[in-house]
């Protein structure tokens, strides 16, 4: 039984992350500046940055049926296993969700999405200035469960590392040779 | 005098076919004449004199980090007075309201009022003023005229179709302006790959015809 993730899910795994971190402080920082050409360059950033994080993100779930992830160790207690496996599944559903909220967002506010500048999304919900407040409101806040989730993630991954000091974060680390 | 160019033309059209034939180009003459002749008196009552605003749009769309963008304004006035069977006494004189502008984002829309946008507070209006306005063939139309915006004229070439419906008529064209030439967006905003320099403007109004 393999006790590794593949090589190219530790890639995907740690190109997904920054990607996030990334997409994520821009998305912070450049809502509230004032309007200006450079916070029109930020915007159209994030939204390549999104539309490529979610295709990546579908490679990924794709790399994953076919290269099912090592089991979690039987030393760990049975409630903390459906615990990892309830929160990486959230993590997934929130990568999709997260992206697609957003894309549905700047088609209700009427700016289309159009990938790195030439390749345009179909609008799938037509201009509506109370929808596209709703779904800014709903991006935000997935977001910050996203957010929430991550840190309950790294916490995790710490923990195992530092208080049970089993491999599970080591097996993920593109470093690690045992 | 203004309806002479229109019997010659017709005059020319009609007898290319007859050139040999003196006797029918001259009754064919006199009949496109006399056509002619009742072609005006009917053509008084079809003028059209005034606009539904509220009814009518006037939109643009233009391109934001390469991405289109609509538009539209809703705050205009229009005096026209249009005969699509005599276009060439047409006038047309339109005062567009820039702060009425719905750029899509409340954000945009209190920028594009700033100084060096619209600079709203100066030049608070676009006016438009037809020089003429010919017949393309069918409810084709193309007016020529002046475009002035902060306080910079330019000449516009506007093509338009012209559908008279009852005493209603809908008039939809649309023309091309570069916002350099105008100074809409100066400084940190002239940089075309953000915002386009091209600006396509839309109108579809409805015409009125003049009340009996």
């Amino acid at each position: 039984m393999n006790t590794r993730y593949t090589r190219t899910a530790i890639s995907l795994h740690w190109l997904v992350a920054l990607g996030l971190f990334g997409a994520f402080g821009l998305g912070l920082y450049m809502t509230d500046l004032p309007l200006s050409p450079y916070k029109l360059k930020l915007y159209s950033w994030h939204k390549w940055a999104g539309v490529s994080l979610f295709l990546l993100v579908l490679f990924r779930l794709g790399w994953r049926l076919g290269h099912p992830p090592p089991p979690l160790p039987m030393s760990m207690p049975a409630i903390l296993r459906v615990i990892a496996h309830l929160t990486h599944a959230l993590l997934y559903v929130l990568m999709i969700a997260i992206p697609l909220s957003g894309w549905l967002m700047s088609s209700a506010k009427g700016f289309q999405t159009v990938w790195f500048g030439l390749l345009p999304l179909p609008d799938l919900v037509a201009k509506n200035a109370e929808l596209g407040d709703q779904l800014q409101w709903l991006h935000m806040t997935l977001n910050y469960v996203l957010a929430a989730l991550v840190i309950a993630h790294i916490g995790a991954a710490l923990k195992h590392r530092f208080i049970d000091r089993d491999d599970i974060l080591s097996r993920m680390l593109p470093s690690a040779r045992k | 005098m203004h309806s002479a160019p229109t019997s010659d033309r017709s005059i020319t059209r009609m007898s290319r076919p007859l050139r040999s034939w003196r006797l029918p180009l001259i009754a064919s003459a006199a009949a496109w004449l006399l056509a002619g002749g009742m072609m005006t008196s009917s053509a008084l009552a079809a003028e059209f004199t005034r606009i539904d605003t509220v009814a009518s749009q006037i939109s643009f769309h233009y391109t934001q980090m390469g991405v289109g963008m609509d538009g539209h304004f809703s705050g205009f006035t229009a005096d026209i007075r249009f005969d699509p069977a005599r276009p060439e006494t047409a006038r047309a004189v339109l005062q567009l309201e820039l702060s009425s502008i719905d750029t899509g984002s409340t954000e945009a829309n209190s920028e594009v009022k700033a100084p060096t946008w619209f600079d709203t507070a100066k030049h608070p209006k676009a006016h438009f003023e037809a020089s003429s306005i010919k017949a393309l063939g069918g409810n084709r139309y193309e007016a020529t005229g002046t475009l002035t915006i902060k306080g910079r004229s330019r000449p516009v070439t506007a093509p338009f179709t012209f559908t008279p419906q009852g005493r209603t008529a809908v008039v939809d064209g649309s023309f091309v302006l570069k916002r350099g030439d105008f100074s809409i967006g100066e400084g940190e905003w002239a940089d075309y790959a953000i915002v386009g320099n091209e600006i396509r403007i839309g109108f579809k109004l409805h015409a009125l015809q003049a009340l009996p």
